[in-house]
């Protein structure tokens, strides 16, 4: 499995895609540190753009690279290998792929101007959540062989994931305003990953001073080392389970 | 002509002075403590203590003389005794240092109390470790002038106020530094005073808490870094002046609380790095011009009970939200302000901008009206809100706007 | 060798394998034919696992091929259309399937000398023509000496040369007692190389017989007549 992860690894590094994807990421991190003359502001900007790009990119690129290596997947299909391993290989070089892209590109800037427990937390956060939409883009390209549709569905996960849950939350926040929903917001950003990055990024910020009961709610729990352990093995969850869930597809689909 | 006037001047100093008598006490002084020392002296004398450290437990100053400590003398109250207490008018207290007042949670020790008195001086001294700093109550026409006050208590409890007035009038509170009291410069039932050129930080509570005082201005004062902030509450007739609030950051901080102020201005002033810079609740006939709010979380939290508020000529720069709400009402007016914020045009070149701008972001009123929405602070959803609201304004106030907005800040 | 008993295979509404079942022996050199979409393609695809079919089992050397992989290290593959990552190189192509496999045998490389392709190593897959591709693909399914060998149209889109070059290679090999599984729409070359014949239609095996019953059975002395006849004739 090393060997096939070291094939899929090397033919994504040569993609020019993702070096372009690193480029982007090093000159915007740059850029946002040296305009915003206060590190924290800067911090903040990025954080948009991460939460913007970071899982745009990833999940995209990952379903139009699955696809085009259908043929790739077909070679290995007929060799003595398991299906599984295949697979995993492909996560394997995507996840990684795209995490030295985010680490390189975003990550050595930040570490440059911000050498601060935030900093690393987004740096974290980051590479957690391209893993992430990584994995999303399994599920995507195991869905269905036609790359159109597959490409479809991935951007709305992309759009689900980054818009269209946070709307529901806010109608769901104005039906039931009666009540006391701090508590239930805990869970409720817990159920998507980019909402569970930010709040764990805002709450390492002094802008969480902003969040007023909620903020103070969710640093109870999330400040806490129980907290971080729950949120994190959360993230993983949502690494797994997609990933597993297309594994299960994968092992039964027709090449 | 002059020159007669001159010399009968100087005849009635003179003649003042020989009555007048000056002793020294200290550790190589005839008289080696000061509560001695005050025995000997009468209405308008002088006692000169010398450097040296004095243990006079509970020293009452009973008659109108002048103290002057040389090379700050040390007056210890051994956390047990009231240092000093003023019980005469036209006292001085100029140069000591005063340490470790009493605690009790049922009597206000301070490091110096005035009682009831009239044209009280207490300049120069160092206060370290008060319970309460300079304590003056039912006091007229006194002035307390660059001392400097620290505590280093952790516990609200355990700490008193730097300098707490209480039932004064025309008192001036002048150049001094507190840091680490309970509240800062502490004034109640106080009419008719001037608190110019303090330094307040590092407050547990309040850089100022001011109540029910009328006719008073403070300014020129920098409050930074308390617990909450500022707070004044329950008066009229406030003139807040040139004073700078900054990095009061913290859940439920202001760079200044006002609360059921009334015709009061406060122009000049700068908020800075503040959660909220100005909270204002139950306000009427302000009138706010020429502040600069700068990097606050909410530049100014502006209750729908407020009226008549006039808000002219300020700069709202780089802050989260510059204006937040709780209401569709507004009687307040914003106009001629600039706002970083802008994204108008101005055509005919007058630098005013030519469409209105809406300092109430959309976000911030579902925030305001139901506050566990501040989960998606930062999100892309709550970005695209704002963004549409500003093409159709539906939610925010229709009438929370600014006619005039500049389009460069003001020089201020 | 090869079992394949009851396989049945739907795709959407189109039924590619109805209740099909096989069992081949080493040594034998099968002919699949039968008209376009009749499941000739989708039957190797399932003996290959790349197919999984919906219901039946196939076992290969008594061990079935539903729950393991490594059975495909004695199988060699050449696909209708072979394709591979545009971006890599024959030669890289190559080396990682050796690398991969890391078979214990011996590597064959015959048909690698007999088309000449240690030149090309150096071309992208991208770039190659189809013939050249084909070529590759050959190369490959003989590439680790395999005991079972499945043919999609081996000489579809191949010069004569090479093709007479590929045809030699499985002559040789069916000497070693190897098991060919060919499909072919080019009755004549099969008649050279096949021992038995599989006939396939709409998803069902009609025929399986030697070559020899066949030509008896039809008198016919021409595979392509013999077949012919078989496909003028109404399914019984």
């Amino acid at each position: 499995m090393i060997k096939i992860v070291k094939y899929i690894l090397l033919d994504i590094l040569r993609n020019k895609i993702v070096l372009a994807y690193t480029i982007f990421l090093f000159a915007i991190t740059f850029c946002v540190f040296s305009l915003e003359d206060n590190a924290e502001k800067g911090l903040l900007t990025l954080l948009n753009l991460i939460l913007f790009i970071v899982p745009l990119v990833s999940i995209i690129f990952s379903t139009i690279y699955i696809y085009n290596s259908s043929e790739f997947i077909e070679l290995l299909v007929s060799q003595p290998i398991k299906r599984k391993s295949i697979w995993l290989s492909l996560f394997t070089g995507l996840a990684g792929a795209l995490s030295l892209a985010f680490i390189i590109g975003a990550g050595i800037p930040l570490l440059i101007y911000v050498r601060s427990v935030t900093g690393l937390m987004m740096i974290v956060n980051g590479v957690l959540i391209s893993v992430i939409f990584a994995s999303l883009a399994m599920v995507a390209a195991v869905r269905t062989r036609d790359k159109a549709k597959g490409i479809g569905f991935s951007i709305l996960l992309w759009l689900f994931f980054s818009l269209v849950y946070d709307g529901l939350v806010l109608f769901l926040l104005f039906q039931f305003s009666d009540y006391p929903l701090e508590k239930a917001m805990i869970i409720i950003s817990a159920l998507n990953p980019i909402d569970l990055g930010r709040i764990l990024i805002l709450l390492k910020m002094d802008v969480s001073a902003l969040m007023g009961y909620t903020g103070a709610v969710f640093k109870e729990f999330y400040g806490t080392e129980k907290g971080l352990f729950v949120s994190f093995s959360v993230m993983i969850l949502w690494i797994l389970l997609p990933l597993l869930y297309s594994l299960r597809k994968f092992n039964r689909k027709d090449l | 002509m002059k020159k007669a006037s001159w010399i009968l001047c100087c005849g009635i100093l003179y003649s003042t002075t020989l009555n007048a008598k000056t002793i020294k006490v200290g550790p190589h002084q005839e008289i080696a403590d000061i509560t001695t020392g005050l025995q000997k002296l009468s209405n308008g004398d002088t006692l000169i203590a010398e450097g040296g450290t004095y243990h006079e437990k509970n020293l009452v100053v009973d008659k109108s003389i002048v103290l002057i400590g040389i090379n700050h003398p040390v007056l210890d109250g051994e956390n047990k005794y009231e240092n000093i207490s003023v019980k005469a008018d036209w006292v001085t207290v100029d140069g000591f240092t005063i340490n470790n007042s009493g605690i009790s949670s049922t009597v206000d020790y301070a490091g110096l109390k005035i009682y009831n008195r009239h044209n009280v001086t207490i300049r120069n001294n160092i206060f370290n470790d008060c319970f309460f700093g300079i304590y003056s109550q039912n006091c007229t026409n006194c002035t307390i002038k660059n001392n400097q006050l620290s505590a280093h208590q952790v516990q609200e409890q355990r700490s008193g106020n730097g300098i707490h007035c209480w039932k004064c009038d025309t008192m001036q509170i002048i150049g001094n530094t507190i840091s680490g009291h309970r509240d800062g410069i502490y004034f109640e039932f106080v009419t008719h005073s001037i608190i110019w050129r303090n330094l307040s930080n590092g407050n547990l509570r309040y850089g100022l808490h001011f109540m029910f005082s009328s006719h008073d201005t403070y300014a020129v004062n920098i409050f930074e870094n308390n617990g909450a902030g500022v707070s004044v509450m329950f008066s009229n007739h406030v003139h807040m002046f040139h004073n700078s609030f900054r990095e009061n950051w913290g859940d439920g901080s202001y760079g200044l609380l006002l609360k059921e102020i009334s015709d009061s201005y406060i122009d000049g002033n700068i908020f800075e790095r503040n959660t909220s810079g100005i909270f204002m609740e139950g306000g009427s006939r302000i009138e706010m011009y020429k502040n600069t709010f700068r990097g606050n979380g909410w530049a100014l939290k502006i209750q729908a009970s407020c009226m008549d508020i006039k808000l002219k000529n300020n700069n709202f720069l780089g802050n989260t939200f510059d204006v937040g709400t709780n209401g569709s009402l507004v009687l307040n007016t914003f106009d001629y302000n600039y706002w970083d914020k802008y994204e108008g045009y101005d055509l005919n070149k007058d630098k005013i901008g030519d469409v209105p701008y809406r300092p109430v972001s959309m976000y911030s009123m579902i925030v305001e009206k139901n506050p566990p929405a501040m989960m998606l602070f930062h999100s892309l959803i709550t970005t695209l809100l704002d963004k549409s609201e500003k093409v159709i304004p539906s939610l925010t106030p229709e009438n929370l706007k600014d006619n005039h907005p500049l389009m460069k800040p003001l020089q201020l | 060798m090869i079992e394949a008993i009851s396989i049945s295979k739907k795709f959407g509404k189109l039924k590619a394998l109805n209740n099909v079942s096989i069992v081949t022996g080493s040594g034998q050199s099968i002919a699949l034919v039968g008209p376009n979409g009749c499941g000739k393609t989708t039957l190797i695809k399932c003996i290959l696992g790349m197919v999984v079919p919906d219901s039946g089992t196939i076992k290969l050397k008594s061990e079935s091929i539903a729950t393991g992989w490594k059975y495909r290290s004695i199988i060699g593959y050449m696909p209708q259309v072979g394709r591979y990552p545009d971006q890599m190189k024959i030669g890289q192509v190559m080396d990682m399937l050796t690398d991969i496999r890391q078979s214990p045998s011996s590597i064959d490389e015959d048909l690698i000398k007999a088309f000449s392709l240690k030149g090309l190593y150096n071309k992208r897959m991208g770039t190659l023509s189809g013939g050249t591709m084909q070529k590759v693909s050959a190369s490959i399914a003989f590439l680790f000496n395999p005991e079972i060998l499945i043919l999609d149209e081996p000489t579809a889109g191949l010069d004569p040369v090479a093709s007479e070059a590929l045809k030699e290679k499985i002559a040789a090999e069916k000497q070693k007692g190897k098991l060919f599984l060919i499909t072919s729409h080019i009755l004549s070359e099969l008649e050279e190389l096949a021992t038995h014949i599989v006939y396939m239609q709409d998803g069902v095996i009609m025929l399986y017989k030697t070559m020899e019953a066949l030509k008896v059975d039809t008198g016919e002395n021409k595979l392509s007549r013999a077949i012919a006849q078989l496909m003028t004739k109404p399914a019984p």
